[in-house]
């Protein structure tokens, strides 16, 4: 009996692995390390030096700084809050009435539902801001048109209702990402269970609480730890509705327009890529935070069911 | 052998076409903010230079103006930036040039037509190096709706009493919105409101050096007094100023839909495309009857080259005749509203153009406050100075509060003011 053959190096695992991570390095790792690198130096007298700490230092004990970094963690918190308040939980609505055999047009709603995920920020940031604006809106006429003009407010100009508006704005174009991912994991669910339910005698929104919902829940927490992610480092609706200065009176401003602010500057203001870069490795750091919350804290709780 | 001195002949001719187009075609290519003006350089500014000199081709080339700052910062740092750079007045331009992106233009011929206060836009701190050709100044004042005006029965106000006079009367009258300007964009608040009518309080170039040397303070009366005015604007502004933006007022005034617009000079060319009615300008309304009158005669754009281009001696001769009266000319009368900064004289065609440049007789010029030397720390006193105007207008913030808000950041960081 021949002692099998000791295996060398497999090469093709190198070579099918290379694109993939030298694609990834390029775009990936290498500019995480740079800027993280650009965060521990500054710019004196057209030269760069190594300043440790200090720009963090400047980033949470200066009053001017800090300030505007805890406005800007404050408001990126009530988006997440309100994402995943408002926008899960339709989804997860969405998904069931979809999933439901009885539906008809489901194809069409699925589509409809999906479409602004698919549009661009900026047709979104924009169509919004005319759709709400007092001059030429639609809104005004339409609560005119109800009798319930008096609730109208120029809400995108109004500080208290300002960043409330532009996240539900921003639910309304990703709803359908949630509901898209909870509909393939609701039809995944093998008919057999929900037979056997019914044979005890649960059916019907029992049976959607009792064993549907229970059987999603992995997915649920993929989608809320997705939404964390997109949330933290989004920037995109709001400078295209708000402007970089995120107005009125930085009350939409997010971590996402505070880096973009101070790494390329805006106006008068010059560009500081080593105070941008410390921004963006806080991002980094607290998005790093959020996710290994989720990976040792809910993940590993979480049951995987066998079918 | 026929055969041979043909292809011979063929084989020079290509040699020659070759080498020719490299000896002649210099081509130059413009890195701008003004794309609303895409369509003037390509019609008129570049087949005006290019019949001089055939040799020099110019591609126009600009990106969004509330972009340009950065996307020019990138593209200099990656060394893909053309080769003429329009320079933002003051610290943009300043650092740009301190970090050797700008080519030193003191020797620049054409720089005799400049004066000093027109060159300080784009100067070294102790005026010895220029960095940029002084291209144009935009002022500062007030539009109005002729038609409007004599509807309702009103005449062009001198003083403040008589601004908020008028203002009152277009709101009792309710057919025209007072006063065309919204809070969302936040700049108009500060530049078309606070640095507008402001020159009038800290009496122009006295006050604004005063600041600089830390002679006065933004909480002195003569910076606050503008901020008491701005807090009586919110009342004539329309239903819904906070979330009106910057193209929603321009739009509000040329459909005849408002009295009177606080404007830059810029404005001009596309108002007298858009509006069917008549318009005058006047200049802010001064405290009294019979007082010097102030005005924000603005340095705005620029022109410098790109420190690391392949053809400076064609940029210097596109500088150059930049400089030139001749390009005045063009420039001035196809954008009415963007004023020529050169010595050399200009005449222009446009009656709203010339009302705005008359003011330059009358009243003294100065340049808006915040924009040299005193924007340069954290925080930026411009964009703080957006900030508290809109948050004044709307009645959020005291002018006294404002004012005192603005000091402190700026004693904050700026050794003259601590």
């Amino acid at each position: 009996m021949a002692a099998p053959k000791k295996p060398g190096i497999r090469w093709h695992i190198v070579v099918f692995l290379a694109p993939a991570v030298l694609v990834y390095t390029a775009v990936m790792i290498y500019p995480l390390f740079a800027t993280l690198r650009l965060s521990f130096y500054s710019e004196v007298d057209q030269e760069r030096i190594w300043v440790g700490l200090q720009n963090f230092r400047t980033l949470f004990g200066d009053a001017i700084w800090s300030e505007q970094f805890w406005n800007a963690l404050a408001n990126n918190a009530w988006f997440f809050l309100i994402h995943m308040l408002v926008q899960n939980p339709i989804g997860i609505a969405l998904a069931a009435i979809l999933s439901s055999p009885r539906l008809r047009f489901s194809a069409f709603y699925r589509s409809a539902i999906f479409i602004p995920t698919i549009l661009s920020f900026v047709i979104v940031g924009f169509a919004w801001k005319l759709i709400l604006s007092p001059i030429w809106g639609i809104a005004p006429g339409m609560l005119d048109a109800i009798g319930l003009k008096f609730l109208y407010q120029p809400w995108l100009g109004k500080e208290e209702y300002a960043l409330t508006t532009l996240s539900l704005v921003s639910v309304w174009q990703y709803v359908g990402i949630p509901m898209m991912l909870l509909y393939a994991a609701l039809l995944s669910i093998p008919d057999e269970i929900l037979e056997a339910g019914e044979c005890d005698g649960i059916t019907g929104m029992a049976a959607f609480w009792k064993i549907k919902l229970p059987l999603i829940l992995p997915s649920i927490g993929i989608i809320s730890i997705l939404t964390f992610v997109a949330n933290f480092n989004a920037f995109d609706l709001i400078y295209a509705a708000q402007g970089a200065l995120a107005g009125p009176d930085f009350s939409t401003d997010i971590l996402g327009t505070f880096m973009y602010r101070t790494f390329f500057g805006f106006q008068l203001q010059l560009g500081d890529p080593h105070m941008g870069s410390t921004i963006a490795s806080a991002m980094f750091v607290i998005i790093l935070i959020g996710v290994c919350i989720y990976l040792f804290g809910v993940q590993r709780r979480l049951r995987n069911y066998q079918f | 052998m026929k055969t041979k001195s043909i292809k011979g002949a063929l084989l020079a001719s290509t040699l020659l076409v070759a080498t020719g187009a490299t000896a002649q075609d210099a081509e130059l290519i413009i890195e701008s903010w003004r794309n609303d003006d895409l369509s003037i350089w390509q019609n008129e500014i570049i087949p005006a230079f290019e019949a001089e000199h055939p040799d020099i081709k110019v591609k126009f080339t600009p990106s969004a103006p509330a972009e340009y700052n950065a996307v020019l910062n990138s593209k200099l740092d990656a060394g893909s930036a053309g080769d003429i750079i329009t320079c933002r007045p003051f610290d943009a331009s300043l650092a740009l040039y301190d970090a050797g992106h700008l080519a030193d233009l003191s020797d620049l011929e054409g720089m005799a037509n400049f004066s000093d206060v027109a060159k300080s836009g784009w100067s070294t701190d102790d005026g010895s190096v220029t960095y940029c050709v002084p291209m144009a100044s935009v002022i500062h004042g007030f539009i109005y709706n002729k038609e409007a005006f004599e509807e309702v029965g009103v005449e062009v106000p001198t003083t403040e009493e008589e601004f908020f006079a008028v203002l009152e009367a277009f709101k009792e009258d309710g057919t025209y919105i007072p006063m065309a300007m919204g809070t969302n964009d936040q700049w108009e608040a500060a530049t078309m409101g606070y640095n507008n009518i402001g020159p009038n309080y800290w009496k122009g170039e006295e006050g604004r050096t005063a600041l600089i040397a830390g002679e006065q303070k933004l909480t002195d009366d003569g910076w606050v007094a503008p901020f008491r005015q701005l807090a009586k604007w919110g009342a004539y502004l329309g239903d819904g100023y906070e979330a009106q933006t910057y193209p929603d007022s321009q739009n509000i005034f040329t459909l005849g839909r408002a009295a009177i617009y606080p404007a830059g000079s810029w404005e001009i060319s596309g108002f007298n495309a858009q509006a069917l009615f008549e318009m005058g300008g006047f200049n802010p309304p001064v405290q009294n009857a019979g007082d010097t009158c102030y005005i924000s005669d603005h340095t705005d754009i620029g022109i410098g080259m790109n420190a690391a281009t392949d053809n400076p001696e064609a940029a210097k001769t596109f500088l150059n005749w930049v400089a030139s009266s001749e390009f005045s000319t063009i420039f001035a009368n196809a954008l009415p509203g963007f004023f020529p900064l050169s010595t050399a004289p200009v005449e222009l065609k446009d009656p709203l153009a010339q009302e705005f440049i008359s003011w330059r007789d009358k009243c003294e010029s100065s340049i808006r406050s915040t924009y040299q030397i005193l924007s340069r720390g954290t925080p930026n006193l411009e964009n703080e100075t957006w900030n508290a105007s809109v948050a004044v207008i709307k009645g959020d913030e005291t002018p006294e509060d404002a004012g005192a808000r603005l000091q402190q950041g700026l004693a904050s960081w700026y050794a003259p003011q601590q």
